[in-house]
């Protein structure tokens, strides 16, 4: 089993606040693995760490043993790694199809064959009947699974999810979950999850990273997270004890 | 938005407009035709500046720079140098590109955004005013003027009667019409929008924000440039004062506004409304004896507020959905 993403001794600050401190984990190919923790702990910008939006501090990121550190999101793009937005971003003018087009353009230059990979991608999201509707008008629970499938469409191998099922109802959240496990066993794309949803982190993740005030303060199954009397402590709260 | 299909009646309606457009010179009068010209010349201008804030979220207020450059480098080349139009518009458009790489690179790399960037787009207007002020191989503040031909029509050193200038200017906005509309249904065109609706999702999908801005820049200089070519051989005259004056840039962006910033027809149809607009307040103020000065601004501007308050998106949007133009979203072509 080799290691898909590898992320180094990342580390941080804004303006003196460490947001990130020395973070190391890995992703193994094929996989699904959780990003937990209170809020304000570093998970999102451990993501945009990953994906480019901030260059660290100190650490490095790689995919496939190649370098990422330094790159711009476009090139992190380029290199296999989709990723979706805590706070939805739809191209709001546009119709869903193209929202989904853009993301498969970063790969195919001809936008009929994007296209069509787009259509492709809308219908495994269950999207397709929205395909013409301006992305804006778009129920939350819709713009989730555009944020997806916009990521989908640039053909990654590594997807990161910034929770995506915050805000679902539950029959949705199945339904999302699903999605994932198919994507996952079927196509075999790794995947690295911010996720609030228990029920949904352990139900989908092979393995679990916790993360609080910027450090790492578990990994392991999510059996064995769950148990760790550190998470309870600064995360999970007593009643998960329940 | 700006990307749907244009339904039956659509394509009749605007068939018809451009043989109305193509057959004008046959039943107009001088004045008439003159006023179309204008009319179609801030069609064109209109477009280009969409291309920039329309297609690709990007706010320039110092366009008449581009105008300003195309106009007096095809004019120079041609007063000094007897290199006509067709080709003293390559270094005039190379001149604009130049100039907007330039404040496009300053902008971009330095993470300049929104008004701030409009801010730079004035700003080397302004220097431009003021420069060619002082330049007196090109007459300076005085101005710069082209000989004016025996009136014989020269389609290759653009000299000639008002109608063949009119059909430059129709080809200029057809022309522009279409590179628009092949531009906003390529991969680049739906990078623009992206990029002009959420940057971070865009970069995020693959898009180089750097190189999608630059070219949009490029682009709608370019377009700008020819413009300013076609008004330096029309009037024959150039004044730094009128050319790159903060005025004549704000001129520019009202079209695409009342039209409908980043739709194809919307500058088209806002052009069609705002100078006729103008012709026909100046004719009743008149007719009235009520020749204040100013009147016709305050009146002009008044009209401007009604249309941007009642119709914000712009008109043609609003046109196309009542008239049935165009496709509305969710419907099969």
């Amino acid at each position: 089993m080799t290691a898909l993403l590898q992320v180094e001794n990342l580390s941080k600050r804004f303006r003196g606040l460490k947001a990130v401190s020395n973070v190391s984990f890995t992703v193994p190919e094929g996989r699904i693995l959780a990003l937990i923790g209170p809020n304000g702990a570093g998970k999102t910008t451990t993501f945009n760490l990953i994906a480019g939006v901030f260059a660290p501090d100190q650490g490095t990121v790689a995919l496939k043993g190649r370098s990422l550190t330094g790159l711009k999101p476009n090139q992190v793009c380029a290199a296999g790694i989709g990723r979706t937005f805590q706070i939805v971003k739809p191209f709001g003018h546009l119709t869903v199809e193209e929202n989904v087009l853009v993301g498969a353009l970063a790969r195919e230059a001809s936008v009929e064959t994007a296209r069509r990979e787009a259509r492709a991608v809308l219908k495994r999201l269950e999207l397709d009947d929205q395909a013409g509707r301006p992305a804006r008008s778009l129920t939350l629970p819709d713009r989730k699974r555009l944020e997806v499938a916009r990521a989908l469409a640039t053909r990654p191998t590594l997807l990161l999810l910034d929770e995506v099922l915050a805000g679902l109802r539950p029959t949705e959240v199945d339904r999302m979950v699903d999605v994932l496990r198919d994507l996952n066993r079927r196509e075999g794309l790794t995947i690295l999850m911010i996720e609030h949803v228990m029920r949904a982190v352990m139900a989908l993740s092979d393995r679990v990273v916790v993360l609080d005030h910027g450090e790492k303060i578990a990994d392991g199954a999510p059996a064995e997270v769950v148990a760790d009397p550190r998470v309870i402590e600064s995360y999970l709260g007593a009643e998960a004890l329940g | 938005m700006g990307t749907l299909g244009v339904t039956g009646r659509g394509l009749v309606l605007m068939v018809l407009a451009a043989l109305l457009l193509a057959v004008a010179p046959f039943v107009a009068d001088r004045y008439l035709l003159s006023v179309l010209t204008t009319v179609l010349w801030f069609a064109y201008v209109g477009q280009a500046w969409n291309v920039m804030m329309g297609f690709s979220g990007l706010l320039s207020l110092g366009h008449a720079l581009y105008v300003g450059l195309g106009a007096y480098v095809s004019a120079a080349l041609f007063v000094h140098f007897g290199i006509g139009p067709w080709a003293g518009l390559v270094p005039a458009v190379l001149a604009a590109v130049l100039a907007g790489c330039i404040i496009g690179f300053l902008g971009f790399r330095f993470g300049v955004k929104g008004v701030h960037f409009a801010l730079l787009t004035i700003a080397f207007a302004e220097v431009a005013r003021i420069g060619f002020d002082h330049i007196t191989w090109v007459g300076g503040s005085a101005g710069f003027f082209l000989p004016v031909g025996a009136g014989e029509n020269d389609l290759l050193n653009l000299r000639g009667s008002p109608t063949l200038f009119y059909y430059v200017v129709l080809g200029l906005v057809l022309g522009a019409l279409a590179l628009s509309r092949l531009l906003l249904h390529s991969r680049l065109g739906y990078q623009w929008l992206a990029v002009r609706e959420e940057p971070d999702a865009a970069e995020a999908s693959g898009v180089d924000l750097f190189r999608a801005r630059m070219t949009a820049v490029a682009v709608s200089s370019a377009l700008t440039a020819l413009g300013g070519v076609f008004q330096a051989f029309y009037f024959n005259n150039l004044f730094p004062e009128q050319v790159f004056s903060m005025g004549r840039s704000i001129e520019i962006i009202l079209p695409a506004i009342v039209g409908g910033i980043g739709t194809l027809v919307g500058p088209i149809l806002g052009a069609f409304i705002l100078t006729p607009l103008g012709e026909v307040l100046t004719f009743v103020i008149e007719a009235g004896g009520l020749d204040l000065p100013g009147l016709k601004q305050l009146f002009y501007g008044a009209a401007l507020v009604v249309i941007v308050v009642f119709r914000p998106e712009g008109v043609w949007p609003w046109l196309a959905r009542r008239l049935r133009l165009v496709r509305q979203p969710g419907e099969e072509s």
